[in-house]
C-alpha cells in the first residue's frame, strides 16, 4: 500500500463523504432521516471499531460511553439550558473521562474477563441512571429543550441542518480513523491485536497504548451519543442498556471489524434490515440474533472484510 | 564505556521453593558472540527470561550498559537497547514481512523504509517484503524474526535457539550472517546445535542444574572434563537431549 | 411489623432466591468449568424452563400436582435437547473459541428470546403450585412473664417455598455426587482438566461437550420450573437471572461448583437482606461493581485459590 494504491483508498473514502453530502439534497424525507441517524450512530460504531477491530479489545459495555455523551449533553441542556456546542463538548468530555477510569481498571484483565468487566461497568452505569431518576427521569427519559438544539440560530431539529451536522460529524470521524490506522500509533494497535507479547518485546508499552486506544474509542462513542441527543432530541435509559453495547458489536462485525468503512456499512445494513423486520413483527431483534450467529459461523470478516480479502488487499 | 555490556551478580530464581536458577554471575563483553548452552532443564530459558525482563528474579542484580536494570520491564529493556528473538517463532502472522520489520524499526524513528529494506536484505528476504508473514516457510519466519531484531539496531541481540528447525543450507547462511553482525553488535546465542556454537562463539557459558558449570573459549569448554561428564560426554556433538 | 420478624422474613425470601440461583449458576459454572465457554444465553434457558412449565401445564390440564411433576421432568429435557442442538450446530463449529462463542451465544440469546415473544407472547403467565399451604411463623418476645412465642401478622411462608429450598439442596447434592462418584462425572472432570489428553485417552470430547452444554441448560430450566409458581413466566425474565448468575459464578470463582453454591447463598441472602436497607437498584449497582472489581483485583473469585 506504500505509494500507489493509497491514492485510490483516499479517493474511495472522500468519495463516500461526497456522495453522502449530495444525498442530502436528493433523498426523500424518510430516507434522509434514516441516513442522518445511521451516520450519527456509525460514529459510535467507528469508535467501537478502534477498540475492538483495531486493538482487539472486545468490550461488551460501550453503551456506557455512548450514554455518557448522551446524558452529559442532554442533562446540561435540560437543567442548565446550555447551548449546543458546549453541551456536546461536555458530553464528549464526560465519555473520555469515563473511558479513562474504566480503561485503567478493566485493562488489568484480558479476553473473557475483559468482556465481563466491561459488561458489568456498563450495567452499573445503566442502573445509576435509573437510580438517580430525579435528575435523569429514569426509564421515561426526557426531551432535550430547544435551547440546546440550536446552532448559530439554526434549528437542529429541522431535516436539513440535522442531516448536515450528522454528516459533518461522521465525515470527521471517518477521516480521523482512516488517518489513525495508518499512523504509527494505529499500526502498533494492530500489532497489539495480532500478538501483544511480541509488540511488548519490540519495546512498545502496550498497556499505555491500549489505554490510549480505549480512551479514543470511548471519546468517539461519547461524541456520537452527545450528537444523537442534541440532533434527535430524546435521551433515555434504553440507550445505556446492554442492547446498545451489543448493537455496536453487531454493526462492526457485520460491516467488518478492523476496516475503516466497516462500521458505516454495518450500521446502514442493520438499520434497514431491522426497519424491514419491524413492519412484519414485533420480534425484530430476532434478526439481530440470526445475523450475529450467522456472522460468527460463516463470515467472521464482515462485508468490507470480505471485500478486502477477495478484491482489495490494501484496503485499510 | 566499559567493555562489559551486560552483567549479572548472584542472579537467582525459584518457583515455589524450586531453584530454577541459582547465584548466576555472568558477564557479556561488547562485540563478542557469546553462546549459552546446557542440557534441557538446565535453566537457560529462565535465565534468558530474566535477562529480557519477562521474569522477575527472586534475588540478584542485573546491569546493562552500566545501568541497574533489575527492576525494569521487558519493554523498557528493549528501549534501552536489547533485542530478543523468540524461541518459538512469534512474528505477526497476518501482517506483511515489511510491516513486521517496520514495526520493529519505527520505534527508533529515522528512515524506516531504508531500515526495513536493509534488514530484510541482510537475512535474504529482500524479495519477499510484501508477502504475508504467516505464509512464509518456517525457516523464513525464523529469518524474519532476526530481521526484526536487526531493525531495532540493538546494542545486544539475544537469539533464542535461532537455528531450530532450519535446514542445513539455511544454517550455513545463518552462520555467515552472525559473523557479519559481530562487527556491529553484541550477540548472545542460546543454541543447541554444537557445530553452530563451536564455529561462532568467542566464549561459551555452560549452565547445569541452574548454575554456571563452566565458562571459557570453545577450546576450553571442549576440553573441560566437568562439561564433558555433565553434558558432552555421552554423545559428542549431538548431546542435546 | 417489628424489625426482628421482618429480618427473618427477608432471610426466608433470600433463601428461596439463593436456592434457585444456586441451581441456575451451577449450570453456568459447569459449562464454563468443563468447556471454557461463557454462555450468555444461559438466562434464556431459564426463561424457556419457566415457559415450558406453563406450556406443559396447559397442554396436560391435569391436577396441579401431576402437571407440576410433568413440567419438572419434561421442561429440563426439552430445553436440554435444544441446548445440545445449539452446541452441535453452532458452538462445535466455532471450535469453542472463547470470544467467538460469546458473540454466538449473544445471538442465541436474542433468537430464543424473540422466538419466545413470537410463540408465547408478551404476557406474564402463572403456573399453579402443586401445594401452597400458608405456614405462619412464630417470633420470640420478652414480655412481663419472660420469653414467650407469638405469631406476628404477616410473618409467614408457604409450603411451596420451603419445598423449593429443599429441592435445590437435594438436586445440588445429587449433582455433586454425580460429578465426584459417577463414571460420567469423572469423564467430565478429566475433560475439564485437559481436553487434548482426554481425547488421547479415547474420551469422546465432542459428545461430552454437547452433553455438558445440555446439562447446564437443563439445570437453568429446572430453576425456571421451580420459580414459575412464585414468579410468573415472562419472555424477558432471563436478563436479570443471567446477571445474578454471572455475579454468583464470578464471586464464587469461575468453574468451581462449591464456590458457586456458597456465593449463591451469600448473594441470595444478602439480596434479601440488603433490600431491607437499600433500594433494589442500589443493591444491584453495588453487586455489579463488586463483580467487576473482583474480576479486576481477584480473578480467582473471593473464595477461590489462585492457580499456579
Amino acid at each position: 500500500m506504500r505509494g500507489k494504491s493509497w491514492g485510490a483508498v483516499v479517493a474511495l473514502h472522500l468519495g463516500l463523504v461526497a456522495v453522502l453530502f449530495a444525498l442530502n439534497f436528493v433523498l426523500p424525507v424518510y430516507h434522509q432521516g434514516v441516513l442522518a441517524r445511521v451516520m450519527v450512530l456509525a460514529v459510535y460504531a467507528i469508535g467501537y471499531n478502534i477498540a475492538f477491530g483495531y486493538t482487539g479489545l472486545l468490550s461488551l459495555g460501550h453503551a456506557m460511553f455512548f450514554a455518557a455523551g448522551l446524558y452529559g449533553a442532554g442533562l446540561m441542556g435540560l437543567h442548565f439550558g446550555m447551548a449546543a456546542v458546549p453541551a456536546w463538548a461536555f458530553g464528549t468530555g464526560a465519555g473520555a473521562l469515563l473511558a479513562l477510569v474504566v480503561g485503567a481498571l478493566a485493562l488489568r484483565t484480558a479476553g473473557v474477563s475483559f468482556m465481563i468487566v466491561t459488561l458489568m461497568f456498563a450495567q452499573a452505569v445503566y442502573l445509576t441512571i435509573l437510580y438517580f431518576g430525579d435528575i435523569t427521569h429514569g426509564d421515561d427519559g426526557f426531551v432535550v429543550p430547544s435551547v440546546s438544539r440550536t446552532l448559530a440560530g439554526i434549528d437542529l431539529s429541522q431535516q436539513h441542518p440535522r442531516y448536515l451536522v450528522g454528516w459533518a460529524l461522521f465525515s470527521a470521524a471517518l477521516l480521523f480513523s482512516l488517518w489513525l490506522v495508518r499512523a504509527p500509533f494505529g499500526r502498533v494497535l494492530v500489532a497489539i491485536r495480532e500478538n501483544e507479547e511480541r509488540a511488548r518485546l519490540l519495546g512498545y508499552d502496550t498497556g499505555a497504548r491500549k489505554l490510549g486506544a480505549l480512551v479514543i474509542s470511548g471519546t468517539i462513542s461519547a461524541a456520537s451519543g452527545a450528537a444523537y441527543g442534541l440532533l434527535f432530541g430524546y435521551v433515555g435509559a434504553s440507550f445505556a442498556g446492554v442492547q446498545y453495547s451489543i448493537f455496536a458489536l453487531l454493526w462492526v462485525l457485520l460491516g467488518g471489524a478492523g476496516t475503516v468503512l466497516g462500521p458505516f456499512v454495518g450500521t446502514l445494513f442493520m438499520f434497514y434490515l431491522i426497519d424491514l423486520a419491524t413492519e412484519v413483527t414485533d420480534a425484530y431483534m430476532l434478526i439481530a440474533g440470526v445475523v450475529l450467529v450467522g456472522l460468527t459461523l460463516f463470515a467472521p470478516q464482515g462485508i468490507v472484510g470480505e471485500v478486502r480479502r477477495r478484491l482489495w488487499r490494501d484496503l485499510p | 564505556m566499559s567493555d562489559v555490556i551486560l552483567s549479572t551478580k548472584g542472579l537467582s530464581k525459584s518457583f515455589d521453593g524450586l531453584r530454577a536458577n541459582h547465584d548466576i554471575d555472568f558477564e557479556l563483553y561488547r562485540h563478542e558472540v557469546h553462546a549459552l548452552i546446557g542440557p534441557n532443564g538446565a535453566g537457560k530459558t529462565t535465565f534468558v527470561s530474566m535477562l529480557i525482563g519477562r521474569l522477575r528474579p527472586t534475588s540478584g542484580v542485573m546491569t546493562f550498559e552500566g545501568r541497574d536494570v533489575t527492576g525494569l520491564g521487558a519493554a523498557a529493556r528493549v528501549k534501552a537497547g536489547m533485542a530478543y528473538t523468540f524461541q518459538i517463532t512469534s512474528v505477526f502472522a497476518k501482517l506483511s514481512c515489511h510491516e513486521n520489520v517496520a514495526l520493529a524499526a519505527r520505534r527508533l524513528g529515522g528512515d524506516v523504509e531504508a531500515e526495513v529494506a536493509s534488514a530484510l536484505e541482510r537475512v535474504g528476504l529482500g524479495g519477499r517484503a510484501e508477502e504475508i508473514a504467516g505464509d512464509l516457510s518456517y525457516g523464513h519466519q525464523r529469518l524474519l524474526e532476526i530481521a526484526m531484531g536487526l531493525a531495532q539496531r540493538p546494542a545486544l541481540l539475544i537469539l533464542d535457539e535461532p537455528t531450530q528447525g532450519l535446514a542445513e543450507s539455511e544454517i550455513a547462511g545463518f552462520k555467515a550472517l552472525i559473523r557479519a553482525l559481530a562487527a556491529e553488535t553484541t550477540i548472545l546465542l542460546i543454541e543447541h546445535n554444537m557445530s553452530v556454537v563451536m564455529e561462532l562463539a568467542d566464549r561459551i557459558t555452560v549452565l547445569n542444574f541452574g548454575e554456571v558449570l563452566a565458562q571459557g573459549s570453545p577450546e576450553e569448554i571442549h576440553h573441560s572434563s566437568a562439561v564433558q561428564s555433565a553434558y558432552l560426554g555421552t554423545g559428542g556433538d549431538d548431546a542435546e537431549d | 411489623m417489628e424489625f426482628g420478624p421482618y429480618l427473618l422474613l427477608a432471610c426466608l425470601e433470600g433463601a428461596v432466591l439463593a436456592a434457585v440461583l444456586a441451581l441456575m449458576a451451577s449450570g453456568l459454572s459447569l459449562v464454563f468449568g468443563v468447556m471454557r465457554v461463557v454462555n450468555v444465553a444461559h438466562g434464556e434457558f431459564y426463561m424457556l424452563g419457566a415457559v415450558m412449565a406453563w406450556v406443559v401445564t396447559s397442554v396436560l390440564g391435569g391436577g396441579a400436582v401431576i402437571n407440576f411433576v410433568a413440567a419438572l421432568i419434561l421442561a429440563p429435557l426439552i430445553v436440554g435437547a435444544l441446548a445440545v442442538l445449539a452446541d452441535v450446530t453452532i458452538l462445535k463449529r466455532l471450535n469453542y473459541d472463547p470470544e467467538r462463542t460469546i458473540v454466538a451465544t449473544i445471538g442465541l440469546l436474542y433468537i430464543i428470546q424473540q422466538l419466545a415473544l413470537m410463540g408465547y407472547g408478551p404476557e406474564a403467565r402463572p403456573v399453579e403450585p402443586p401445594f401452597n399451604t400458608r405456614i405462619a411463623l412464630p417470633w420470640v418476645e420478652w414480655g412481663e412473664g419472660g420469653i414467650s412465642l407469638y405469631f406476628p401478622w404477616g410473618l409467614s411462608t408457604t409450603s411451596y417455598k420451603l419445598f423449593v429450598i429443599a429441592a435445590a439442596v437435594v438436586l445440588l447434592a445429587a449433582l455433586r455426587l454425580f460429578m465426584t462418584r459417577s463414571r460420567a462425572g469423572l469423564i467430565m472432570r478429566a475433560t475439564q482438566l485437559d481436553g487434548e489428553m482426554a481425547t488421547a485417552f479415547g474420551i469422546p470430547v465432542e459428545r461430552v461437550y454437547a452433553l455438558v452444554f445440555g446439562a447446564g441448560a437443563a439445570l437453568a430450566a429446572l430453576a425456571g420450573v421451580l420459580i414459575v409458581p412464585i414468579q410468573q413466566a415472562h419472555y424477558l425474565m432471563g436478563g436479570d437471572a443471567l446477571l445474578l448468575s454471572f455475579i454468583v459464578v464470578i464471586i464464587g470463582g469461575l468453574g468451581s461448583l462449591a464456590g458457586t453454591v456458597v456465593a449463591a447463598v451469600l448473594i441470595g441472602m444478602s439480596d434479601g437482606i440488603i433490600s431491607v436497607f437499600f433500594t433494589p437498584t442500589l443493591a444491584k449497582i453495588i453487586a455489579t461493581l463488586l463483580v467487576a472489581l473482583v474480576l479486576v483485583f481477584r480473578p480467582q473469585g473471593l473464595f477461590g485459590v489462585r492457580e499456579r
